[in-house]
Order: structure tokens, then sequence, then C-alpha cells
């Protein structure tokens, strides 16, 4: 059975497409096609560049090499404390538990991380993390993660459709039927037709100004989930991490790793005081050093000392920066100092955090073995996406499976360092599997209707075929001053009624966007495409931020700076119903008592919890 | 803290190669406002936003992470969001260029799939079978070598500027170029990897064509020692197989019997 | 906006100095291979009891000044260098460094990086006579060798017929060895004996030792390459002026 839209187009049939080739996606293919689905991966950007290549840090996983006390038990309950309760204990269950294979998997797949003296696999100490816990390679483990999934994915003869941008996921009687886009290296139009569909499209950082995400993080998924029928959840939770680069200019917002602070950076304010002291929540009271001397000790002697406040959860210490420069204790170009120099040496800090220091001696003059530098919050992770079941990582669209970063649940209200790359590879695996498994059970990909294919080009060719009409990166970049000002870190209610009446402008104005040039490598006319998608989501971003009104990790809201137990309860949950978001609250699913006792023993974790296998 | 010292240029003119196919293109000067500390990249996205919304560039990271947005840049190879405009004379425009070696698909963009083609040529790490204890152990000191190798972003700029196959079209069928020689040099010394890819580099990857000039460790911008960590060793490895004037002896008294050959994937 | 009509591909944009490097290493060899010729075909006039020019070590012709060994092994056919030299060709000629300079600077394939190949064809080191490359390792087991000699002869050079003692002739015969030393130890192919062919170091700390060190020596090998050769020179130099009468050895003999 084929379809004859008007538009020529190239086709082609699987069993599962995989939208998305960072971590997850790649993981995803990778374990689809060893189901023996028939499987293709569609990229956005050439195979093996995905936003996966910029983290840094590392890996968690409780792998027990560094910490035999640690286990899945304590990796579980730092998640959950670190996402303020407010995660999927279940996909928190599943991640501390299937974390290890998943690294031992890419290990046998050719990953090499950087070893104990005694030849396993080393761990560092991150924040919120209990225990050193973090498998890495120097700073650049994102790099390793997705150069081994590529490699293996080659090994397995998997095709990867590069430079492919997908902008319409196509529906037959509910359950989804194939996905329609467009070649960027050629603008030819593309139907990709199959049985299941599996998102790993990442986040939608590219709204905001001060970013670590790159063009591609338009939280593509996110409005094609919505779109096919699916439901957003957590949205309101952006995670910005603390340390991005400030100055200058031209990289602002560039990551700097948290692996800084936990292989012995220090932040200071501009009189030099070391001001995390002064940031210390109730919550993490018991396990945080209160004064500098304990800190100093803890980073020789770890067992008998409280952890660094420095390393606090991600959420905390952005705030903690964000009040010290607020508050005129600010460096010169408005961040704090972020120092290793004064307690490492050249050697160490080259050998365990090379690429930041080529980062700042390249692109800022700034040797960062010698002084301090400069650094502030930078929008980096979208801790809510698209709602999934926790086992199968399905949506509530038949046939629909999303894994990663665009996906919802693990990480609550806020992310812990290191839980990104373990949620995709475990994440990632899952939806895999199931995308394949829910494949093998249906005869033939879902018919496509062909006026359905029709809407879809006309749109897409809109842009092109306008002439004078609205510009593009103008909305891109007014959009992006829209999110960092009144979406940012701190928020408030009046902030976000503005932000939702510009967007919809910029909605407006989309709608007359034009783009001059043919379909052939067009970056305008990709943007305004892509425009659909960061509106959506900026929207729904924003709506949900205004109707969570309490202070919860990623979400602080000035006018409600407390976290209120009620809102502990719910998810905002997001759909999208004739053509408009609709927004309402849920109750969180209930965690059982054996691990709500793991999580609320205050440091009490079973410390000698059975190793868990799969 | 040091402030960047730059000489206070306030506009920057690039002389952009525009086109579809290299013979019918050309380069079009742009001026646009710069500010300090900006790289070439910037100064591209400033000729989008301002003078050609059109104009194709590929990128992503702009942290020198990712290997996307390889061009040349004054007529050498370079990422684009590595180079600051301050390392470049503010005399003169600045000539930024695709990648020469690879067909263009438009403006600054090639097509790099012969890289993508390279790396489906030879087999994936196969790791011998864990220790007693169950654990897999590989030691610091073993481990350095390869994750030397392994930080290679591909950004195919050692490709590019490779001459065995950028001024001879005819050798890219017989040649794998730079990046997959580290990448085989990866495996070949990956502490634990049980495939040898040693006869292999020799007849099908075209590792005797390298006259090793060492243009590919100059440009790679993640200051991977190419020729002399990767490619000399594996050159070695190679005479240790095949050279070797003792076991070429004894090839041509007991027949033509090749070293063994390498276990297919 | 003026469009410039200029082909993108055939063309070097580079419009740094790209040329200076390879008109020094013309330059350079070009100077060396002059000098060895000239110093090379000479019958007399490379000994200064106790100095012994490496250009003419070992010595073992029977036209000899002086034989290393105690007596000439081989007939005086040729002038005594001949014997040797084609030992230090041979292991530079196929050197790895010398052969990315001499490839860029004489063959011009290419001549600078992102600069086009002066050749139409190229074959690389698969075919004859560059396949002959490969036998650089068996050319360094034998310049090691001859190296030893060189040891020998510059420890001879600290023997005087009062005694013991120190002259310049010694210093310099002294850092040539020095330089050949490190030159012919931070060699590739050495590099790759002495360890680089293991996968695994662990439970190897000697090789693992030996193939570090000569690791950092060979990040230095083309800097070795040329101190070599300039103490090569100067020392065979200075006993042709010593020889010629030109100077005098200032020296301090201990008896």
């Amino acid at each position: 059975m084929s379809v004859q839209p008007r538009a020529e187009h190239d086709e082609r049939t699987y069993d599962v497409i995989v939208i998305g080739g960072g971590g997850a996606g790649l993981r995803a293919a990778i374990e689809a096609t060893s189901q023996g689905a028939k499987t293709a991966v569609v990229c956005k950007s050439l195979f093996g560049k995905a936003h996966t290549v910029m983290a840094e840090g590392g890996m968690a996983a409780a792998l027990r090499n560094v910490w035999p006390e640690d286990g899945w038990d304590v990796h579980f309950r730092d998640t959950m404390r670190g996402g303020k309760l407010l995660g999927n204990w279940r996909m928190a269950q599943i991640h501390a538990q299937e974390s290890p294979d998943r690294v031992l998997e890419l290990e046998e797949w050719g990953a090499m991380f950087d070893r104990t003296p005694d030849g396993l696999i080393l761990q560092r100490d991150f924040g919120g993390h209990r225990y050193a816990r973090l498998a890495h390679v120097g700073d650049r483990t994102g790099l390793e993660l997705i150069r081994t999934l590529q490699y293996r994915a080659i090994e397995l003869g998997i095709d990867v459709l590069m430079e492919c941008n997908i902008q319409r996921l196509l529906m037959d009687d509910g359950h989804v039927a194939g996905a329609f886009g467009y070649w960027r290296q050629t603008g030819r139009y593309i139907l990709l037709r199959a049985k299941a569909i599996v998102l790993a499209t990442g986040g939608a950082g590219r709204s905001w100004r001060v970013t670590t995400n790159s063009w591609e993080s338009t939280g593509d998924g996110l409005r094609l989930a919505l779109e096919a029928g699916a439901e957003l959840m957590d949205i309101e939770f952006v995670q910005f991490h603390p340390t991005g680069m400030v100055w200058p200019l031209s990289v602002r917002g560039l990551l700097v790793t948290e692996g800084v602070r936990g292989d012995g950076g220090t932040l200071k304010n501009k009189d030099g005081e070391r001001f995390m002291f002064r940031y210390i929540p109730e919550f993490f009271k018991a396990e945080t050093a209160d004064n500098a001397a304990e800190a100093d000790r803890w980073y020789e002697d770890k067992k008998n000392n409280r952890r660094t406040p420095d390393l606090l959860p991600r959420d905390e210490v952005a705030r903690a920066i964000n009040s010290e420069v607020k508050a005129g204790r600010g460096t010169p170009h408005g961040g704090v100092w972020l120092d290793i120099a004064s307690r490492r040496s050249a050697d160490y800090i080259k050998r365990r955090l090379p690429s930041m220091y080529v980062q700042f001696k390249e692109l800022a003059d700034v040797d960062i073995t010698k002084e301090a530098f400069e650094i502030g919050p930078t929008c980096h992770y979208f801790m809510g996406g698209i709602r999934v079941d926790a086992d199968s990582t399905a949506t509530t669209v038949r046939g629909l499976f999303a894994a990663g970063e665009c996906a919802a649940g693990l990480h609550g209200a806020n992310r812990l360092g290191g839980n990104s790359l373990s949620d995709l590879v475990v994440f990632g695996r899952r939806a895999g599997l199931h995308a394949a498994q829910f494949a093998a059970a249906q005869r033939a990909p879902g018919a496509v209707d062909p006026t359905e294919l029709d809407a879809a080009v006309a749109r897409m060719r809109a842009p092109l075929e306008r002439q004078g009409g609205e510009d593009p990166y103008a909305i891109q970049s007014d959009l992006q001053d829209t999110m960092q000002d009144l979406v940012g870190l701190i928020r408030t209610q009046s902030e976000l009624d503005e932000a939702l009446v510009r967007i919809r402008s910029y909605r407006e104005r989309l709608s007359r966007v034009s783009a001059p040039g043919a379909a052939r490598y067009n970056p305008g006319w990709n943007l305004a495409l892509d425009l659909e998608s960061m509106l959506t989501v900026s929207e729904a971003v924003t709506r949900a931020a205004s109707l969570r009104k309490e202070s919860r990790g990623g979400h602080t809201r000035d006018d409600f700076p407390k976290a209120d137990p009620e809102w502990a309860k719910v998810n905002v949950v997001v759909r999208r119903t004739d053509g408009e978001l609709a927004l309402q609250t849920e109750p969180l699913p209930q965690m059982p008592a054996e691990l709500s006792e793991i999580v609320t023993g205050e440091g009490k974790a079973t410390a000698a919890a059975a190793p868990h296998t799969t | 803290m040091s402030e960047a010292v730059e000489p206070a240029r306030r506009e920057a003119t690039v002389r952009v190669f525009r086109g579809e196919d290299r013979a019918s293109g050309g380069f079009v000067d742009y001026t646009v406002p710069v500010d300090p500390g900006m790289v070439v990249l910037d100064v591209m996205f400033r000729v989008q936003q301002m003078r050609a919304p059109d104009l194709a560039v590929r990128w992503n990271c702009k942290a020198g992470k990712c290997g996307s947005c390889s061009a040349e840049v004054n007529g050498r190879p370079r990422l684009m969001c590595m180079t600051r405009l301050s390392s470049l004379p503010a005399t003169e425009p600045i000539t930024v260029a695709p990648m020469a070696t690879f067909p263009l698909v438009r403006d600054l963009v090639t097509d790099v799939s012969f890289n993508y083609e390279k790396a489906r040529t030879f087999p994936n790490v196969k790791l011998a079978p864990p220790g007693p204890d169950g654990k897999r152990r590989m030691y610091q000191e073993e481990v350095d070598r390869v994750q030397e190798f392994h930080k290679c972003i591909e950004c195919f700029l050692c490709q590019n500027v490779c001459h065995v196959i950028r001024d001879h079209e005819e050798n890219k069928a017989a040649y794998s170029g730079p990046r997959f020689f580290v990448k085989m040099a990866a495996l070949e010394m990956h502490p634990l990897d049980t495939h040898s890819r040693v006869e292999m580099l020799r007849a099908k990857h075209g590792l005797g064509l390298c006259n090793i000039t060492k243009c590919c460790t100059e440009v790679c911008p993640e200051s991977i020692r190419i020729t002399d960590n990767a490619i000399i060793p594996l050159k070695e490895r190679v005479v240790s197989e095949y050279y070797d004037p003792l076991a070429w002896v004894k090839r041509r008294i007991f027949g033509e019997k090749e070293p063994a050959a390498p276990a297919e994937r | 906006m003026a469009t410039t009509a200029l082909p993108a591909q055939r063309r070097a944009l580079r419009r740094d100095l790209w040329w200076l490097e390879p008109l020094l290493i013309v330059v350079g060899l070009g100077l060396f291979v002059v000098y060895a010729f000239v110093t090379g075909v000479q019958t007399k006039g490379y000994h200064y009891a106790p100095y012994l020019s490496p250009f003419a070590s070992p010595c073992i012709s029977a036209n000899c000044e002086t034989f290393s060994f105690g007596r000439a092994l081989l007939p005086a056919w040729f002038p005594p260098a001949f014997f040797v030299v084609w030992i230090p060709v041979a292991f530079r000629a196929t050197c790895y460094f010398l052969r990315r300079s001499y490839y860029r600077a004489f063959f011009w394939s290419p001549p600078a990086c992102a600069v086009p190949d002066a050749r139409s064809a190229y074959k690389g080191e698969t075919a004859f006579p560059f396949i002959l490359q490969n036998v650089h390792r068996y050319a360094w087991y034998l310049a090691a060798l001859l190296w030893v000699v060189d040891v020998y002869d510059a420890l001879l050079a600290f023997r005087f017929p009062a005694g013991f003692g120190i002259g310049l002739g010694s210093v310099l015969m002294t850092l040539d060895v020095v330089f050949l030393g490190l030159y012919v130890f931070s060699c590739h192919s050495c590099r790759y004996l002495c360890g680089g062919y293991l996968d695994r170091f662990h439970g190897r700390p000697f090789p693992y030792r030996v193939w570090s060190t000569v690791s950092r020596l060979n990040t230095r090998h083309g800097v070795f390459f040329w101190l070599s050769i300039l103490f090569v020179v100067l020392t065979d130099l200075y006993i042709r002026l010593l020889v010629s009468g030109a100077i005098t050895d200032p020296r301090i003999v201990f008896g």
C-alpha cells in the first residue's frame, strides 16, 4: 500500500524508528535492533554530534568500586531527594538498579573509563551524590558515551538518517504510523513508515539566551508528542546549571563541568568569601559541612567529614549564585568566582579537567590552573518532558515511546549531575526494547493519510514561498530574551503573564515568517520550522510555571518562595486539545512503604543493599 | 583574571564561499559589527542574522566538543567555534571556505559521508572474557594511550587536510585516512581487544599511502598526536607482521601464504 | 557586496609564510649533504689523536689513519668513510621525522598543510622506492650498534698520550654522542621495539618504564635530529681545522 501525495518525497519503512541521535536514541536503536526489529535512527545533525557530547562530568551508577558502602538504594535515595521528592519513584528505582549494568555494557562495547588502582572503573564525587559514584573519562564522558554507542550502532548495521528533521508524526486510528520531515542537505521531504516510534529528541534549552544547548535543542519531540496526543509533565522544571561561562559574551552560557567542584573547586564572591555556607537548606544540613575547615578536610578525608556545600544539588547552588550577584557581591561580568587553582596543582587540573583548561585558555584567555574564573547560571536541562510509563517508557499514545531528556519523571524537580548519562542508557534501552516488542506485535505499519502529508508539506513550504515576512532569527532572539528575563531561574506571576503575552505575539509573527533562499541546507528555513516547537514548549513551560505556586527544585517563584507540601503531591500535566494547550494537576504515584523508608531515613539508607542484577 | 587584550576591532569583513558547487560558486564579502571575544562562528551568525539568512553553516555545540563547524579559515583547516578573531590579522578580510576534500553541499557545508562509510569497514572491539571474579580489569597506564585517541571529536579536519585524498581523489577508495587510523589504533592498542586489524590496515585501509607529513597532527583541534602516537605505531606493527625480512623470506619460500587473515566481524 | 571569483579547491588559500619551513629544510639539509659529501670523500684529515671524526668511525679500512679495532679489517678501496656511512644514511633517510621533512620540502607532497601537492599521481609508501621505508627498524639496529662505537670513540677522546685529560675536542665528541644517542633512542621504531608493541603494560613495569621514557624523548625526535647533525658537523669540522693547523686544541691533561 503506497501513498501518493502531491509533493515528491522519499519513503522508507521500518519496524521502529528512533527520532534523536543522542545517547538515549542510539541506545534505543541498539536495543531495538538486538531484538530483531528493523530500526532506523533519525538525527537532526550528523551522526555522533548530539548534545550528549556536552555532558562532561560522568555517569552515575552505584558500581561500588570506590565506595563499597554505596548501593542502588543509596543512589535511589539521592535521586529522589535531589528531585525534591517529585520524581517518579519507579523510574528512580529502575534507574538506580540498572545503571551499573549499563555502564559495564558500555565498557564491553569499547568505552574506556578512568581506572582505580585496582583496574576497575574509577568514580568521582558530584553534587547531591552521597558517595563518589560517577564513572567518567576526564571531563569528556558524554563524548565517550556517544562515540561508544555510535560504533556499536555501526557494528549492528543500523540505518542512520543524518541531517534529517522530523516535522510531524503520522497517526492511524490512535496509534503511530510514521513520521514526516525533510533532509536538511537537499530539502527533499521524507516519509518514514513504522510500527513504533521512540522519541529521544532531548530538551528545549535553545529558547533561553544564556544556555548550554545548541541550535538543535528546540523541543521538537515535545511538540510532536503533544500533537500526537501524548502528555507532558513537570515541564516547569528547567535546570539552570550553576556554572556556565559568563565572559566573553560570545561564550556566555558555555558549560563548565560540575567536575571542577567535584575535583576541588570552590565558589567565592567578589570579596573572596566562600558564600555557599550561608545557603545550606535545612533538607541537606545533616550531610553538609557548615564551616570551611570541615569542608576542606572533606576533600582529603571523606569518611569523617561532611561534604562541602559547593556540591549541593544544582538548583541550590544556582540560586545561591543568583542571590550573591543580586546582592552586589558578584564579579565584574555578573557571575561569581570558581577557584580550583588554589587547591589543586596545575598537573592535576590538566589531567582531570583537560577540556575545561583548553576551553578557558582558548576562549577566555584565562588559565584555570593559575587563577579563579567567572561563572554563572546557564540554562541546561529539562527535568520535565513527555509523560511515560516507568517500566516501558510508553507514552499515552499507542506505539509511541520516549526516553532521555525529552521524557519526564526520573529527575522530579531537579536533576542530579551524572544522572543524565545513566538515564539515557537505562531508559534508552527500555524504550528500544518495548518499542521492538510493540512493533513485533503489529502486522504492518499503520496507514498514512495523504491529506495529512499535503498539510505537512504546505506548512513546511510556507516560509519559503512567503516574501518579506517576519525574520526567523529576530523571532528566536526575542523569544530567547523573553524566556531569559521572564521565565528564568527566578519567576514571578506578573513576569510569567507578560511572557505568555509575548509568546502569543511571537506565534502570530511566526504565522508570517519568511525564509529567503531555497530548501537546500537553508538554516533560516530550518529555524522558521523549529520555532513552532520552541514556541509550543515555551508556552507550556510558562503556563506550568504559572500554575505551580510554590518553589521547588528547578522552579523558583519569587512570589511563593517556599515549598508547599500540597504541591509536593502533584505533577502538572500538559495536553493539547483542539489545538490549544490544557494544563491540570494530577497526583503523584504512591511510593511503596519500603522505598519511602529509604528516602526518609535521613542519611541512613541501608548501606548494604544486595547488589541488583537485571 | 586577565581581560582579553585585543585590538579594538569594531567590525569584521569576512570573505565567505557561497554556492552549491565549486565551479559556479565564489567568495562574497560581508562586513558585520563584532564584539570582543568573538570567534569566527559568531561572525557567521551575524552574517546570517544581518545579511544572508540562508548562509549554510553546520554547527552544534559551539564549544569545540562536537566537531561540526570545520572549515578553512584563511586557508587553514580549523573549527570555526574555536578560532578567535583576535588570532587573525585585523587588516584584511577573513577568508572562510568549506573543507576542500569533501563534495560541497552548499556554502560552507560539505558532504562528509565518505567518513561515515569508512567507519563501517573495520571490526569493532571484541573484548576478552572477564577475569575469574567476573570483572574486567584495565589499568590507567595502559588506558592512557587509548584515551588520547578517544578524544577525537570527528571533526574530520585531519581527513580534510590529508593530501592523500585532498589532492588525489582516486585514492579515496583505498584509503581510510587519519581519523580511522586513530580509531583503529585505539582498537589495536585496547588492552582487552581480541581482534587483529594489522594486515587489514595494510591491505584494505591504505596505511602505506600515508607519508607521515603530519598535517593531520597539525590541524587536530584535540591535539591528538595522530602521526606519532597512532599512525607510526601502526606502521611499525605492519612492519612486524608483513615487512619483517625473515617473515618475508619464509613467505617466498613456502608459498604465498599471507599473514593470518584478520578475524572478520 | 563584491563577489570574488576564486575556484575554491585547487588553490591554496593560505596567506601566511607556509613556504618558510620547507625552504629552511632545503637549505639546512642541502648544506649538510654538501658538507657530508665533501668530507666523506677525503682520505685524510679526519684523525687528530685522540680525536676521530664521527664521519670516519669506525675506521676499519687499510688506508685509515688510525684503526678503531687495532687493525685493518677491510682493504683500501674507498675513502674510509664509505665503509660505514651507509648505516647513518639508511637510518636517517628512513627516519620518520626526516621523511616528513623531505616529502614536504623536496617532493612537495605536500609542500605545506592545505597547500596542493606538486604531482598528480601519488602512491605514498606502498610502491618502490618508498616502500623501502619499512626497513627503518633494521637500520635502527645498525645505527644503535654504530652509536656504541661512537661512544667508544668519545671515551678514547679523553685518553691523551700523557694520560687522562679533557680537550675541547673531547667535549665536542661527547656532546656529539649525547645528541646522537638522544636521536637514536628517541626513534619511533625504538619506541615500538621497547614496549610500543604491547597492548598491556600492567604487570610489565620495565617495558612500560622504558617505553614511557622513549615516548617522552620521542616528542623531541626532530630537535635531536638537527642537533645531532649539527654536532657531527661541528666535531668533524673542528678535527679538520686541528689537522690543518688552523687552530690548536685547548686541553687540560691530568697526567
